[in-house]
């Protein structure tokens, strides 16, 4: 009783705070807990129910593990989650790599109204959206009208048609991904090299260090607890991938399919093409289930080597 | 270091320079040589066809733009309000609130759930909540906002504001906005960019045509350019009309219509981008 009087008065006097978080936290309830609830209709051979949502997810049978085996019995599973792993490493490694590169060049450049330029130029991309660049790619890529077959045509080779040839697009998503986000990326990269105070440097020139020195002992040194700190947040999404990049830019080809899709696109597929609500929301789970042990595992991991650098 | 660098910005932009080539080309030509460079014949047609269209662009981009402004706003209040009060000491239950919204960041419910929910639970199918609401919070701003706060709002203000017997709402909208408006405009330029940009929740939600933002207008044109007649004034047009349409500078025309805005105006706000992106850490 005391308890309950305590926690009424609690309420009562953080009143105007529980206000404030009011409108957030009906937004996350709904659009975010509600719809974890509702990963149990994975277990569920899920029916519409005219009374709603929970009716809905209340009526459906108990299947258990079904929609799970349905999934993994198929070759999709495993394609899935090759493609989506094995692009995310990549994106990962790559985009980190040339993410700090183009830091550390651009913040060599003494030129101020060039790096200025520069910086403008790579960040265009990413003010686009995935579907204004699917038209990019494809004025490239059009079999009879693209660039890329006019250039090959010029040289004699023989066109190709090349949203039928899977063997070519893993290439051109990491380029693409890459081209879109690099400037980005770089920028809190860039922010960091600035930061550095010139005095390190300065002991390192004295000491008769060279650029590319410097580069190694000074440069990249101060930047890496960010570089773990970023790194930690894209693992923690490895298993999720850019639903635009892998639907909007292969434009949805079927022959692409097998380096193409991703548990996103599977899912969405599931969903408003094949209507298999069941597999779909297995895989969906599958999914946000992988992924919240990995960020659990690689925060873990880190905190074991460096307290300082993990996440929580 | 300049060559590279160079090139890569140039390449960054090469592109949308290409599609503006291509939508001012002259479409016998194009079906001729493909998209060139330096096309054999400049033409506007492709702009006039667009001007044909004009009511249903229109109204892609009056979606675009109603869903953008309501969408930045509700998102930056909900967002600075509920990251406020978490940032603030007297709050007991902070903890719990950060977890509450932490915690989505790590587990997700899921695409399939989320359209049941927003379908079923909300029927907001065909409406344009339904492309608003999806953005409108975003657990990863409010632990930014938090974090934001925390640095620049310093408590000692706040209790002289408290002594003078100002209400924590009078507080928050006439020391605490103002003071925090950097932080602010990061996360609106976030929001404006992601609703501006959006398709997704068309692709899901929206099968009215008169609901159809800009870019999914631009998505849907891509196997049918008569999907934009669908509603428009033409639409007893003849298919033998159709067929002289130019097709694809049209579609590339209406990339560059869609795109145009942004383009010109982000070397403007690009400053603020910047300096909203390196504001403090995720952590505190």
């Amino acid at each position: 009783m005391k308890r309950i009087r305590k926690f009424g008065k609690n309420l009562y006097d953080n009143r105007v705070w529980l206000l404030m978080v009011l409108p957030g936290l009906i937004w996350l309830i709904v659009l975010k807990y509600i719809p974890m609830f509702g990963q149990i209709i994975a277990f569920k051979d899920f029916r519409f129910h005219p009374d709603g949502f929970f009716a809905s997810v209340f009526h459906s049978e108990w299947v258990g593990f079904e929609n799970f085996q349905f999934l993994f019995s198929t070759n999709d599973a495993y394609i899935i989650t090759r493609n989506t792993l094995l692009y995310n490493i990549g994106f990962i490694v790559i985009g980190l790599i040339l993410a700090v590169a183009v830091a550390i060049i651009l913040s060599e450049i003494t030129k101020q109204r060039l790096a200025k330029i520069y910086q403008t130029g790579m960040l265009f991309p990413h003010f686009l959206s995935w579907v204004v660049v699917s038209y990019f790619v494809f004025a490239f890529l059009s079999t009879d009208r693209g660039l890329f077959n006019s250039v090959l045509e010029f040289f004699g080779a023989d066109p190709v048609s090349w949203y039928n040839e899977p063997g070519y697009w893993p290439y051109f998503i990491m380029g693409i991904s890459q081209w879109k986000g690099v400037g980005f990326s770089s920028i809190v990269y860039l922010a960091a090299i600035v930061g550095i105070e010139r005095t390190y440097y300065e002991a390192a020139m004295i000491d008769g260090a060279n650029k590319w020195q410097q580069i190694k002992h000074v440069t990249i040194p101060m930047i890496m607890p960010l570089i773990v700190i970023l790194t930690i947040l894209n693992i923690g999404s490895i298993f999720s991938a850019d639903f635009g990049l892998f639907y909007q830019i292969p434009r949805d080809s079927g022959p692409l399919y097998s380096v193409t899709n991703v548990i996103d696109t599977y899912v969405y597929r599931g969903l408003m093409t094949m209507g298999d609500i069941g597999m779909s929301t297995a895989a969906g789970l599958y999914q946000a289930t992988v992924g919240f042990i990995l960020i659990l595992l690689t925060n873990y991991i880190v905190r074991k080597i460096d307290e300082e650098n993990a996440l929580f | 270091m300049h060559i590279l660098l160079g090139t890569f910005a140039f390449l960054c932009v090469f592109p949308f320079i290409y599609v503006i080539i291509i939508s001012l080309s002259n479409e016998a030509s194009l079906a001729e040589n493909g998209y060139q460079l330096i096309p054999e014949e400049w033409s506007f047609e492709a702009y006039a066809y667009l001007w044909q269209m004009r009511a249903q662009i229109a109204k892609a981009y009056g979606v675009t733009i109603a869903v953008t402004v309501l969408g930045t706003i509700i998102s930056v209040a909900i967002i600075a309000l509920y990251a406020y009060a978490i940032s603030r000491r007297q709050f007991i239950y902070r903890k719990q609130f950060t977890f509450i919204a932490f915690f989505t960041m790590l587990f997700s419910g899921g695409m399939v759930p989320f359209y049941i929910v927003m379908t079923q639970f909300l029927d907001l199918k065909n409406s344009i909540w339904a492309l608003i609401l999806p953005m409108a919070v975003n657990a990863f701003y409010i632990i930014i906002m938090r974090t934001f706060f925390m640095r620049t709002v310093p408590e000692a203000i706040l209790e002289s504001a408290r002594i003078d017997g100002a209400s924590e709402w009078r507080i928050f909208l006439t020391i605490v906005l103002p003071l925090s408006i950097p932080g602010i405009a990061t996360i609106a330029l976030f929001s404006t960019l992601a609703y501006w940009n959006d398709w997704f929740n068309a692709l899901l939600f929206i099968d009215d045509p008169s609901l159809v933002p800009l870019q999914s207008l631009l998505m849907r044109i891509e196997s049918n350019m008569d999907f934009i007649q669908q509603n428009s004034m033409l639409t007893n047009q003849n298919s033998s009309i159709l067929n002289s349409i130019p097709q694809d500078s049209a579609r590339m025309a209406m990339v560059v219509i869609a795109t145009l805005p942004i383009a010109l105006s982000y070397p403007f706000f690009q400053k603020y981008f910047i300096r909203g992106l390196t504001i403090g850490g995720v952590k505190d």
